[in-house]
């Protein structure tokens, strides 16, 4: 066995201090994985680790507790925000943030999203929009693309019968109480980039207590789109984004 | 020094002087009282008031303050509590303490907004999903709501449980002299609480979730919370009784139902009828020692209940057929009569079968 001396090397990437060291248990290509490692990584730049509280959403991100090195509460479906509000009025010296998902943040969790950013509530919602329920096997979502098949629109989402998606960042934009609403992209290095500096931006407004700050992320699905990972970054790409445009839907002037 | 004090106001007062540090609500009768309350009192003491979007956010944001270490209550009515069920099971099965006061009122449906008991079901035996109860109280006086809920905060910290102050819309609505107890000092964040999420600085994560996916690992958590129930029901049974001890015959009531019911007794031993009331005050625990013990001497019950006979299934089951177990019930938000009480117990100590 050969031994190699790797400490004269210069060490240009590792584990976030916030992030576990764990086995994951998301699909392979999956991009939630991303979204954590950023998280994690904002968390350390910003030194937050210690004073945050993260809530988990019911959905793939259920266990996100198992991948932070900070408390966190698994919330009831949708609850999410509901709960951080209950954590940040009584603690308001923490960095309380969620983690949601579509089927989680924009049909079952609509209420308390919406009354969450219309209080202005000093938390930073980091929402992924994959367009699909992807734990319970691939469902129809209220981001569904038009036509797009899942297994509860094997046909295709009829939008006669259940609408248009749902573009959650321009209608939390529209309330007074949000500082900081963007969407981004995972499909790409640059894309993830600017995630990243988004995902800084939402906490430094809580830092400053600016109010509700939210990230919304475009995020893949490769299992229950069934497509390779390759192709399923493409499709958020060609598909998602023309529909779900990104960019800055509300930043606080303080935040420019 | 005796106030004359309206019911809801008196809980909210009495929880505030146990050091409630937040609560989070939403309007209904009739208990908006409390949350109108607390709108004015907890801002003036520096502590959080908050009236939520709904009953389903107001329960997760108590389950959300709950985790975080503080002293943290909710209140509603029958309605309300419906929506609240699934943060209660969530709680429940998250080992985090908080009170709710639950003052209910006529149904099913939007029912009506008169006083009721028809929610024993839902909230002695269960309402939300999986296998849990709640330490339920039952005041029947706006001092006994006073002191339940004075109490409830420790008992919901000592066992990490919910704790539900069971009122009808008669306690909650009811202006009556009582004394309010002393203020205790507030204990902010109580950040002694070892368990709770106030930010990994110096020890590792804590984490506070209902979730456990391996069925063995589910059921060892359900044998704890069971084991858990069973220090609760030897150590928290409480109840009143009057003129029990020659009683032939016994009146079983609660709440509201047990006030009318002992203005029966009153009357009942005016005409010499050897009649006593038990008068459970803990629902859950469920007095049913005492009750058995009651069954070795009496020669009948008489459960009255404002429902169509709930809390007569777990009185039944204490008097294990021991003795007959009557019922006499009106629903819909009518209170009975003392009169009509009085009637069943006539009834019942003629041994006349056709009671109803």
């Amino acid at each position: 066995m050969t031994i190699v001396d790797v400490a004269t090397e210069e060490l240009v990437y590792e584990r976030p201090d916030a992030l576990s060291e764990t086995f994951t248990h998301y699909c392979p290509g999956c991009t939630h994985g991303v979204a954590h490692r950023l998280i994690a990584e904002v968390l350390d730049e910003l030194h937050l680790r210690e004073r945050a509280i993260g809530v988990a959403p019911v959905g793939c991100a259920v266990f996100a507790y198992n991948y932070f090195e900070v408390d966190f509460a698994e919330a009831a479906h949708g609850r999410a925000p509901a709960m951080a509000t209950g954590i940040k009025r009584v603690r308001p010296q923490n960095i309380v943030f969620t983690y949601q998902g579509d089927g989680d943040l924009a049909s079952i969790g609509m209420a308390e999203i919406v009354h969450a950013a219309a209080r202005g509530e000093n938390i930073t919602v980091i929402f992924i929009n994959n367009a699909v329920y992807g734990m319970t096997g691939g469902q129809m979502a209220p981001t569904s693309l038009p036509g797009q098949k899942t297994t509860s629109s094997p046909n295709g989402r009829d939008i006669e019968t259940m609408g248009m998606p749902i573009r959650v960042s321009e209608l939390l934009a529209g309330m007074p109480g949000a500082s900081y609403v963007v969407r981004r992209s995972l499909h790409n290095v640059k894309e993830i980039n600017k995630a990243r500096k988004a995902i800084r931006t939402a906490f430094q407004a809580q830092v400053d207590g600016m109010g509700f700050s939210m990230v919304e992320l475009l995020s893949n699905c490769p299992t229950n789109w069934g497509m390779p990972v390759a192709e399923s970054m493409k499709w958020i790409e060609e598909q998602m984004v023309p529909y779900y445009p990104l960019g800055d839907y509300k930043v606080a002037p303080e935040l420019k | 020094m005796k106030q004359l004090l309206k019911g809801n106001e008196a809980m909210a007062e009495a929880a505030v002087r146990a050091g409630v540090e937040a609560y989070f609500g939403y309007p209904i009768t009739p208990q908006t009282e409390l949350l109108e309350y607390m709108s004015r009192r907890m801002p003036e003491l520096n502590r959080v008031f908050l009236q939520a979007e709904s009953e389903v956010a107001a329960i997760n944001m108590v389950y959300g303050a709950a985790c975080a270490g503080t002293r943290v209550m909710t209140s509603s009515s029958s309605p309300g509590v419906s929506l609240m069920m699934e943060g209660v099971s969530y709680i429940a099965g998250s080992e985090v303490p908080c009170v709710i006061v639950d003052v209910m009122r006529g149904g099913p449906g939007l029912g009506n907004i008169a006083p009721a008991q028809a929610d024993y079901f839902q909230v002695v035996k269960g309402g939300g999903h999986g296998d849990y109860r709640l330490i339920v109280l039952a005041p029947a006086t706006v001092q006994e709501a006073i002191d339940l809920t004075y109490e409830a905060f420790d008992i919901a910290d000592k066992y990490r449980h919910t704790v539900v102050i069971l009122a009808d819309g008669n306690v909650g609505q009811l202006m009556e002299p009582a004394e309010l107890p002393p203020m205790r000092p507030c204990d902010p964040g109580r950040a002694r609480a070892p368990w709770a999420l106030t930010g990994a600085a110096g020890r590792r994560k804590n984490i506070i979730s209902s979730i456990n996916l391996v069925p063995e690992v589910e059921e060892e958590f359900n044998r704890k919370l069971q084991a858990q129930l069973d220090v609760i029901r030897r150590h928290e049974v409480r109840y009143y009784e009057y003129e029990t001890v020659d009683a032939e015959y016994v009146v079983v009531a609660f709440g509201t139902a047990g006030r009318v019911a002992q203005t029966a007794v009153k009357q009942a031993r005016v005409l010499g009828l050897p009649v006593g009331l038990f008068r459970p005050i803990s629902l859950f625990p469920f007095p049913e020692e005492r009750l058995a013990e009651l069954a070795q001497q009496a020669r009948g019950f008489l459960v009255v209940e404002m429902n169509a006979g709930q809390m007569v299934e777990d009185v039944r089951l204490a008097v294990n057929g021991q003795a007959p177990v009557r019922f006499y019930g009106r629903m819909g938000g009518v209170v009975p009569l003392p009169d009509e009480v009085l009637t069943s117990i006539r009834h019942m100590t003629a041994k006349q079968e056709d009671y109803r």
